[in-house]
């Protein structure tokens, strides 16, 4: 598969853009892990839809803007890189993160989506203060954080195993995702009370071994959002992209296709 | 030369540590016995009560959700110390105005302790360690910038006094501060702030506030010293003082050397309990991020080197040990090797150290060491220090492991 990648001027920020396939647009929202679109579960939708998958500032080695305090400058960054692209009826699939931005592009009026497929996403949270929603992965040591993330956490990436220049993508990685979600931790308190309106066809697609946000934190969330369907992934965590793509592509198939 | 007498206030009465994964942050305080804590603060308050009776200007400090540092709150200790001491120079080091969410209420705290101890305050702005990062919330990206925009709304707080003024910065906003009282120290209290490193240190000297470096040693001390009297001549021209420049290490002094090894065997705890987990050392936004990725592969470890031996830790410049002969030797070849300073924070008591094994170092180092440190500063220009210093070979032989990690600022 041809992946070809275009670099967007953004008010003065570059975004790298990676377009791959043909067909419907599929808007790719990657998580806190950085890029998604080498994966092979990419190259296989990209046989039914154009991806387009947009890195959020700040990274894969792409410089945090100095104006940049959280996911509202996102959102607003994501505005002007959604006109830039000129995206017409497209399908916006957000992982983690970017689960949480989609949803956050989707209550706002004269969004091009006709479609929304949230994946273990973030952004919401429920319950008392003392309930802990989403895992606290500042905090978790590497192997609990592994298990948590992991289905098996043998395919958790290990920062030894990293070149000097990967260890500093995923610091940057890390930096970013904590600029974006770091307090209040990856949500927004007031999106619980926006989400009525996405009137857009939902679907939440879910690992079922995710020990990041659980199921019953995804169930809350899709009940959230009018008509919003729900799908499991077994023998898959917080990735099911990478960990079952197939089973994963049918999901987005049978919803989106 | 002064020397400021300091304690991290440690409460040392813990299991064994195999038995926790990190000293800081999340070790339960059902560790941490409240009677034991009274005798704790109370005997630490008379420990600086006593420095003061020597001779010694004190320090203090503060630590969150950790047994390394019995106080989270400097203010209260100090205020304490305000009212029971009365000529020493209280040096705060320092309010960790980065994670502190009302830089305002730092600036009442502040002018409230140096008027009640009639302008003694040395008020200390730092960015804090990595583990301050999870206990204050706070997430260290552009952290230097937020000490910096904190430390511009205190001075305007402390210097401005007819009445309400605006402030709306990026992280903090008031809109009609006038803080009550003013400090006592006209225009404001002299302000300490940590370095580490060169990229730190301009806005300090351009202020001309005291840098305060913890333990470098040998290793990075010139490197820093140097960039902050090369700033100096640039910026302001000429030499900077030296009482614009603070170094911070263990010292133990007894009656002979045996004793004195023994006495520092035992300020080594402050290395060895400082176990600390990984996820609490490299928060992200701490380090930049190749520092960052050079820690997640292993670098650089917790930040307080725990294997090192009480010899090295001597080689390096970070702890000063012996007989007063001996520890005024070391102390003044490491003065001259560093080109000189004005301000030694002595940390002369940690983990299990006894109250008159204490006091024993606090009095021969106060009779035999400091009339010696006054009289070598006297005895130097410090100009002709400087080529002095400059002249020596760089000391890069001392075991590093990465150590410094924790005080990159």
């Amino acid at each position: 598969m041809i992946v070809k990648t275009e670099t967007l001027s953004i008010q003065g920020v570059e975004v790298p853009v990676t377009r791959q396939g043909s067909g419907k647009p599929l808007f790719l929202l990657h998580g806190g892990g950085g890029p998604v679109s080498a994966l092979p579960f990419a190259a296989k939708l990209a046989e039914q839809f154009e991806i387009i998958e947009p890195t959020h500032p700040g990274f894969n080695g792409t410089a945090v803007p100095d104006h940049f305090d959280g996911m509202p400058d996102l959102v607003f960054s994501y505005l002007d890189i959604i006109d830039a692209l000129k995206l017409e009826d497209a399908v916006i699939l957000g992982i983690s993160m970017g689960g949480w931005l989609a949803a956050e592009l989707c209550v706002l009026p004269q969004m091009p989506f006709s479609k929304l497929i949230m994946v273990d996403a973030v952004g919401v949270r429920t319950g008392p203060p003392t309930k802990r929603n989403i895992a606290d992965i500042f905090a978790l040591p590497g192997p609990e954080l592994a298990k948590a993330m992991w289905h098996d956490p043998t395919r958790a990436p290990n920062p030894m195993d990293m070149t000097d220049e990967q260890a500093t993508i995923a610091a940057g990685n890390r930096i970013a995702l904590a600029l974006y979600g770091w307090e209040p931790f990856l949500h927004n308190p007031k999106l619980p009370n926006r989400l009525h309106r996405i009137r857009i066809p939902t679907r939440f697609i879910w690992g079922e071994s995710d020990g990041l946000v659980t199921i019953e934190y995804g169930k809350t969330y899709a009940d959230m959002i009018d008509g919003a369907d729900f799908v499991t992934i077994p023998e898959a965590g917080h990735s099911p992209q990478a960990e079952q793509p197939e089973l994963f592509v049918k999901h987005v198939v049978d919803f989106a296709g | 030369m002064r020397v400021y007498w300091f304690t991290e206030d440690a409460y040392p009465d813990l299991p064994d540590q195999e038995t926790y994964d990190s000293i800081r942050v999340d070790l339960a305080n059902s560790n941490f016995d409240p009677e034991r804590g009274y005798e704790l603060y109370n005997w630490y308050l008379d420990l600086w009560c006593k420095a003061e009776e020597m001779g010694f200007d004190i320090m203090n400090n503060e630590h969150h959700q950790t047994a390394t540092c019995m106080v989270p709150a400097a203010p209260l200790m100090l205020s304490i110390l305000a009212r029971e001491t009365s000529t020493a120079r209280l040096c705060i080091l320092g309010n960790p105005v980065g994670n502190r969410r009302n830089p305002i209420r730092v600036a009442e705290e502040m002018a409230m302790i140096d008027v009640i101890s009639k302008g003694r305050l040395d008020c200390g702005f730092v960015r804090g360690v990595p583990f301050e990062a999870a206990p204050a919330n706070r997430s260290p990206i552009r952290g230097s910038q937020r000490v910096w925009e904190a430390h511009d709304l205190i001075l305007k707080c402390w210097t401005t006094h007819d009445g309400p003024f605006n402030f709306e910065g990026r992280w903090f906003q008031g809109r009609q501060i006038n803080i009550w009282p003013r400090p006592y120290q006209q225009p404001h209290p002299p302000v300490w702030i940590t370095t580490g490193g060169r990229t730190s240190t301009p806005p300090v000297v351009k202020n001309k506030y005291v840098g305060a470096v913890f333990l470098a040693g040998y290793p990075r001390i010139r490197s820093i010293f140097d960039g902050y009297r090369e700033d100096w001549a640039e910026m302001h021209g000429g030499m900077a003082p030296l009482d614009r420049l603070a170094y911070l290490a263990l010292i133990y002094v007894a009656d002979d050397e045996q004793k004195a090894r023994e006495g520092a065997d035992k300020l080594m705890w402050y290395m060895h309990a400082n176990k600390v987990a990984p996820q609490w050392a490299n928060p992200p936004g701490y380090h930049p991020p190749q520092l960052a990725g050079a820690v997640m592969k292993g670098a650089g470890g917790p930040g307080i080197p725990l294997s090192t031996t009480l010899d090295e830790q001597i080689a390096r410049g970070n702890f000063f040990v012996g007989t007063p002969d001996q520890v005024y030797e070391q102390l003044k070849a490491f003065w001259e090797y560093s080109g000189g300073f004005g301000n030694l924070l002595m940390m002369g008591q940690a983990g299990f150290l006894t109250e008159a094994e204490t006091l024993r170092s606090m009095e021969l180092f106060s009779k035999e060491v400091k009339p010696r440190l006054e009289a070598l500063e006297n005895s130097w220009d410090t100009e002709e220090l400087w080529e002095f210093s400059k002249a020596q070979p760089v000391k890069d032989n001392v075991p590093m492991d990465g150590f410094g990690m924790e005080f990159v600022r």
